[in-house]
């Protein structure tokens, strides 16, 4: 059929074009605000992270430590059991060197990003967070680092009392 | 399909009448011939209308019919037909009609806002993630894992955007695009450069699906038979999975490939249209799709196995990074390419051989949803 039809629908605007204001719009900024509830496992793992700890939910039946910690495991679909603490140290699975905001609006200094698996939880289990203590040339995948947390007193129960992972040192822990 | 562009004229309706007027005289059929519409969009934040399916409903000849709006993110290029399959399927219609559309251009100033809301509130939304990071940590884990070149990845975009050349809805065709242009192009997220990436675009197709005993019936002379269909996802909690290897696609093309009694796909499939919004993907999928081992579709790529002459042309319609990728609408090339092909009305983009099997996939979701279709001629 593509070799069949002759006329292809679709009238092409260019930016030009509606900058010059030569489409008529109608423009509208919704102003939604949302108050999510953290649920009980996020509450916790928020709480803790106030105390400088990170904490998993353990599942008997699979002997997973799952993190980030949930109330009921995906695989067994049962209840998870208890609490454990996991280490605050880690490895980079993969990382993105990015220079785009959330807007996809250019930045001139890159953010290191990447995921980092902890130690403690079950393997490959972890989280996204930003990198730091490292250049951009530095960075690699498989590399040892540490939290680097927020003073105490500024922390509000956020993923972002953790500032961010940095190299660990030799012999640190 | 309607051409595929950052911005049309037409609205989210005008786009959906245009390509299923188009589908629908393609097969000889009106609206009174349908039973049944399934409509494929993608996050309502695109066209800023809620209940986009609704909105669509119109323009999807849906109206005093049974209508169902299907989504699964991007998957949404494939799952949809498999939707509509499954209307037919089972007997309860005799045609069923498929439209997807997406209008990203009505989000300013850029649809990448609306991608913002796809993460997790707590865990990951403080963090302010931009959706190119994902890719780019996949991409990275997929290069690192397996010692990926990436002058062997740009040549998926190099490959497809000079395949899109013969698409007359193309959006980023290039004839003369090289590997160095890739290289070369801005870094947005390393290891994504902007040529690495498919544009947001606007645009709609549609598919008439039908019974066989219809087409017969009616002595419907342009057809393709779907012989397998599947999909799968996987969980939501990304950072806990190896990103290496799309597990989902994998599940769910051996759904299909049993539904379709293949069990050589390398060997019993001709062709395929893997979902490639960005380059790394369509390798990434070829190995989920088993046409490829682990780690090996950038070697087939270099060899030019994958080329339109090779032996297993991959995205001969110039896929999302030549045509253009208005998420769900990408069905155009996804089910629509393996319907030309198999039905020789692929034009400038025919296979130069006959081709009697081919299979196609989208990916969508949190890096976690696949879908697949087995077509034969
Ligand atoms: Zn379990």
């Amino acid at each position: 059929m593509t070799a069949r039809i002759s006329r292809w629908p679709g009238i092409e605007l260019t930016a030009a074009d509606l900058h010059e204001g030569k489409v008529t719009q109608t423009r509208f900024r919704p102003d939604a605000k949302y108050a999510w509830s953290a649920g009980e496992a996020m509450s916790r793992f928020l709480e803790e992270l106030q105390n400088g700890r990170l904490i998993a939910r353990t599942c008997r039946k699979c002997a997973r430590v799952l993190f980030p910690p949930r109330m009921f495991c995906e695989e067994c679909f049962r209840p998870t059991d208890a609490w454990t603490y996991i280490r605050d140290t880690g490895t980079i699975e993969t990382f993105s060197i990015s220079y785009l905001d959330t807007d996809a609006r250019r930045i001139p200094e890159p953010i290191l990003v990447g995921v980092v698996s902890l130690d403690g939880a079950s393997p490959k289990m972890g989280m996204m967070h930003y990198f730091g203590g490292m250049t951009k040339d530095e960075i690699r995948i498989g590399m040892r680092v540490k939290a680097v947390w927020k003073p105490k007193e500024e922390r509000r129960g956020s993923v972002l009392d953790i500032l961010g992972f940095r190299p660990l040192g030799e012999g640190e822990s | 399909m309607t051409l595929f562009r950052r911005r049309l004229q037409e609205t989210g309706k005008e786009m959906c009448f245009e390509a299923t007027k188009m589908a629908l005289d393609s097969a000889g059929l009106t609206r009174a011939d349908v039973d049944t519409v399934v409509c494929g969009t993608a996050p309502d934040a695109f066209d800023g209308v809620a209940m986009k399916g609704e909105y669509l409903l119109d323009g999807c000849g849906g109206y005093r019919k049974p209508y169902t709006r299907v989504f699964t993110g991007g998957g949404t290029g494939v799952f949809s037909t498999i939707a509509g399959w499954w209307h037919v399927a089972s007997g309860l219609a005799d045609v069923a009609l498929v439209v997807n559309e997406e209008k990203m251009s009505s989000c300013q100033p850029h649809p990448q806002s609306v991608f913002a809301h796809i993460w997790d509130p707590i865990l990951d939304r403080p963090l302010k993630p931009n959706l190119v990071w994902i890719f780019a940590m996949e991409m990275n884990r997929y290069m690192t894992v397996y010692g990926v070149k990436k002058e062997d990845i740009a040549r998926v975009a190099v490959k497809n955007k000079r395949n899109a050349v013969g698409h007359p809805c193309a959006q980023l065709a290039d004839p003369n695009i090289t590997v160095d242009d890739v290289l070369n192009s801005e870094v947005m997220a390393w290891p994504v450069q902007r040529l690495d990436i498919s544009p947001p675009s606007d645009g709609a197709s549609a598919v008439v699906l039908a019974s066989e005993d219809f087409i017969r019936k009616r002595r419907i002379k342009d057809r393709a038979w779907i012989s397998g269909v599947g999909w799968c996802i996987d969980s939501t909690m990304w950072t806990d999975r190896d990103l290496v290897f799309p597990e989902y696609v994998a599940r769910a093309a051996k759904m299909a490939y049993k539904m379709a009694k293949i069990d050589e796909p390398r060997r019993q499939i001709d062709f395929a249209e893997p979902y490639d919004p960005f380059d790394y993907k369509e390798l990434h999928h070829l190995e989920g799709l088993l046409l490829a081992d682990k780690g090996e579709a950038p070697t087939l790529t270099r060899e030019g196995v994958t080329e339109r002459d090779g032996k297993m042309p991959v995205c001969p319609s110039g896929g999302l990074l030549g045509v253009g990728n208005p998420i769900a609408a990408t069905m155009g090339m996804k089910i629509g390419e393996l319907f030309w092909q198999l039905t020789g009305q692929a034009g400038e983009r025919q296979i130069p051989r006959e081709v009697h099997t081919g299979v196609s996939q989208a990916w969508g979701d949190l890096m976690q949803y696949g879908s697949v279709v087995v077509m034969r001629a």
